[in-house]
């Protein structure tokens, strides 16, 4: 085993640590938590953009870098580290542009990737219905032919980041007579269709956190097929594997994790047994979850999708970000209830907003319970119950 | 769904411009090997009713399985072609404990190798090392570290009691070590000993077979040999000072350090093995009509064995790489400690709840790994002291 980084990764990793340090001296923004999913900012997508660093593992022709998925991890590590504003063109880069390039049509990938890479295309996700949660397999958003054209109609449901997508990544079923997960099918729809309509949905911290996403007879060419009619999901597996491998799981939240333990030493806190071993387990929870994910990336390096190895990733490390906000706090006491905006509030609210928004950690792409359950019967061979 | 899922190819990185980065969380060919070779060997030759009867052994070994694995050169592994050894890395040595742990390996090979013959390879003179490796790496002589005492509950200096007082250009060591593994069948003990008041602390190799050092098996847990050794009396000429005097104690974290490491190895192969007999045990055992491991209770316990094993096996690898490397390691030294010290008590508590009541029987081989584990969480150094370590580490 080998857990070193390259000279080259090491410069990298600088570079990237620079064009943050810098973004922050110029006052564009502020280090925040969940910037990655609630962070917009298109400026800074755009800035991104020209550095070459969205779509970095993708093929040249299509205007990505080709590089490895470990320059990626490191790319996205120092992204969460100063919790910049990524959520433009997070999605994206993460998983629909990955997707179109695994299943899309060549059509397709001249069509997208390349406005992905130029931080043009923002997207949204629409997987999960109201009556569709972990089954994700029971949708029921329908998609019929029509001549060149399939007719979409339906409800979508806790998309991230819809209100500035501009692109949805649509899951609908194409053949309803066919066992469920035989008859769905993967869409890219224009968000300016006529017939799509978005209504926010407030998260318990009152962040506008997702968007109900409607599809009223929304026609959309057949040329935005991704992929194969009725494979869609098996595509979507996929691309969870995909959406579950990241660092967000575990850094999303580390501007609070570095100003906790900042707090307690400036308040001479961390002097008290309590304090001192909640904040130690989470340090040592946190190594072990980066190694994880670390894991994961090196499971990708190897040209292999992962599949256990990013549900056991997801699954840990968003038992620490929730860790992670609760011990803050704890650690605030009192104080830890004042919203951001207050009188005396501490850490800018960090850790309220981390507390509340973290009961949702375990639940976005693959609950806790499914995660564990692909763990056992794919990564174990336990029977399916 | 299982049987229509094909990974797609989303290999980005797949093109001219590929290059290989450095990281690598798998094992090398060279390791598979390595790894291979010892589990057949010990699956072989180290079957559970030969653990049990070494258990109850005097000796608590075969000197005969000694000799054989010395001539596979697993002695000799680590150390340095020009002393006999096989010129790898501790990173393969880690290979090898993990395998030994997972086949519950009595004797005394931890002692002689990893605290007693990795131990000169750092400190010694070239001439100890000329004398004393050949005979570790042949197999010929067994050697063993004893650094704790009674009342001795923290690895740092000033616990050490033991006396070491100069005479005649000679030192004389008194005093009582305890929990000293394998001891009672050593050659030579490497001694932690105070030469000077306060810190000043030397590590002295001592002739173990001397009438001076007496020495009292303890009964324990895991059925290993730890011991009591008394020194009364005993000459040690100066010649005998391992490293330098009065400053042996950075040394002797080094020692503990890499101590700490080669249990978290043994760990890793001791529960590893615990999960797969675990869930093989919840494919097999039916209730209700059903195998156990079809309910979703039992199959998230085992995904939950599962991340602490994987967990456990990288935050060692990554210390272990570290060490390897020469770079400073103390923190990920102690996270893996203090990790695999808690996640190895999770992975027993389910393992033993899946099993069932069979499992806290001796005709199951659960127990084997149960006591060993338990063991290994408190030699060199436990949870709490690593996660002080840590604390400090973090600057808290």
């Amino acid at each position: 085993m080998d857990f070193g980084f390259t000279e080259e990764q090491g410069k990298f990793r600088q570079e990237v640590r620079d064009f943050l340090e810098e973004e922050i001296k110029k006052g564009y923004w502020e280090p925040a938590c969940d910037a990655w999913v609630q962070g917009f900012d298109q400026g800074f997508t755009k800035r991104v953009a020209d550095r070459g660093w969205i779509g970095l593992t993708w093929p040249k022709e299509y205007g990505g870098q080709g590089r490895n998925h470990l320059d990626r991890l490191i790319l996205t590590e120092e992204m969460l580290r100063y919790g910049a504003p990524a959520a433009c063109h997070w999605f994206g880069d993460r998983q629909v542009g990955g997707a179109i390039l695994s299943f899309g049509s060549e059509e397709l990938k001249k069509e997208f990737l390349s406005r992905i890479v130029k931080g043009e295309a923002y997207f949204g996700l629409g997987m999960s219905e109201p009556g569709t949660g972990s089954d994700l397999a029971s949708l029921q958003t329908r998609a019929i032919e029509d001549g060149d054209y399939y007719v979409i109609n339906g409800q979508k449901t806790w998309t991230s980041c819809a209100s500035f997508s501009q692109y949805f990544d649509v899951y609908a079923r194409t053949d309803p007579e066919a066992p469920r997960h035989r008859g769905i099918s993967e869409f890219i729809v224009d968000a300016r269709s006529p017939g799509v309509s978005r209504i926010p949905m407030i998260d318990i911290t009152g962040t506008e956190a997702w968007n109900d996403v409607f599809f009223d007879n929304v026609r959309v060419h057949k040329r935005y097929l991704v992929g194969e009619k009725n494979r869609g999901f098996y595509q979507v597996l996929h691309q969870l594997d995909y959406e579950r491998s990241g660092m967000e799981r575990l850094m999303g939240n580390y501007p609070l994790f570095d100003a906790i333990i900042q707090f307690a030493k400036d308040k001479k806190l961390s002097k008290e047994p309590e304090v001192r071993s909640r904040l130690v387990q989470l340090q040592i929870e946190f190594e072990v979850g980066r190694l994880l994910i670390y894991r994961v990336a090196s499971v990708m390096e190897e040209g292999r999708a992962p599949n256990w190895e990013s549900a056991m990733s997801k699954a840990y490390c968003t038992e620490f970000e929730k860790h992670l906000a609760g011990v803050a706090m704890e650690v605030l006491g009192p104080y830890g209830q004042l919203k951001s905006g207050s009188k005396y509030v501490p850490l800018r609210g960090m850790a309220l907003h981390s507390y509340l928004g973290s009961k949702g950690y375990s639940l976005q792409a693959g609950t806790t319970e499914v995660l564990k359950n692909i763990l056992a019967t794919r990564g174990l061979g336990l029977p399916s119950s | 769904m299982v049987e229509d899922y094909s990974p797609g190819a989303q290999k980005g990185a797949g093109n001219a411009e590929y290059r290989r980065a450095a990281m690598r969380l798998t094992l090398t060919e060279e390791q598979e090997m390595l790894r291979k070779t010892a589990r057949d060997f010990l699956t072989d030759k180290c079957s559970k009713k030969f653990v049990g009867q070494m258990e109850e052994a005097e000796t608590g070994y075969s000197r005969e399985l000694w000799q054989e694995m010395a001539d596979l050169g697993w002695m000799g592994l680590a150390f340095p072609g020009k002393y006999d050894g096989g010129d790898m890395s501790f990173l393969d040595l880690a290979v090898l404990l993990e395998e030994m742990g997972r086949a519950c390996l009595p004797g005394p090979f931890f002692s002689t190798v990893v605290l007693g013959g990795l131990s000169i390879l750092d400190i010694g003179s070239e001439e100890q090392k000329q004398e004393y490796l050949p005979k570790v790496i042949r197999g010929e002589k067994i050697f063993t570290l004893a650094l704790a005492e009674p009342g001795y509950r923290n690895y740092d200096a000033s616990s050490v009691t033991v006396e070491a007082t100069r005479k005649d250009g000679n030192y004389i060591i008194n005093g009582t070590k305890l929990f000293v593994p394998d001891a009672h069948i050593a050659d030579y003990l490497l001694c932690v000993a105070r030469t000077k008041p306060r810190k000043g602390t030397t590590i002295f190799l001592a002739d173990a077979k001397n009438p001076r050092i007496e020495c009292t098996v303890l009964k324990t847990i895991a059925g290993d040999k730890l011991c009591e050794v008394v020194f009364d009396q005993l000459l040690v000429p100066s010649a005998d000072i391992l490293g330098r005097l009065n400053q042996g104690w950075s040394a002797v974290q080094t020692i503990i350090q890499r101590a700490a490491l080669g249990k978290c190895c043994e760990v890793i192969g001791n529960i590893q093995r615990v999960l797969e007999m675990t869930v093989d045990y919840a494919k097999d055992r039916k209730q209700f009509d059903r195998p156990i491991g079809s309910f979703q209770v039992i199959q998230h316990y085992c995904a939950d064995m599962a991340t602490d094993v994987d967990s456990a096996r990288f935050v060692t690898y990554q210390a272990a790489w570290m060490l390897n490397e020469g770079l400073p390691c103390a923190k990920e030294v102690a996270v893996a400690k203090a990790w695999i010290s808690e996640a190895s008590q999770r992975v027993f508590a389910l393992a033993h709840q899946i099993h069932g009541a069979i499992g806290v029987t001796v005709e199951h081989d659960l127990h084997y790994y149960t006591r060993r584990a338990k063991a290994a969480e408190l030699a060199f150094g436990d949870a709490d002291f690593y996660r002080e370590v840590v604390a400090s580490e973090m600057g808290l």
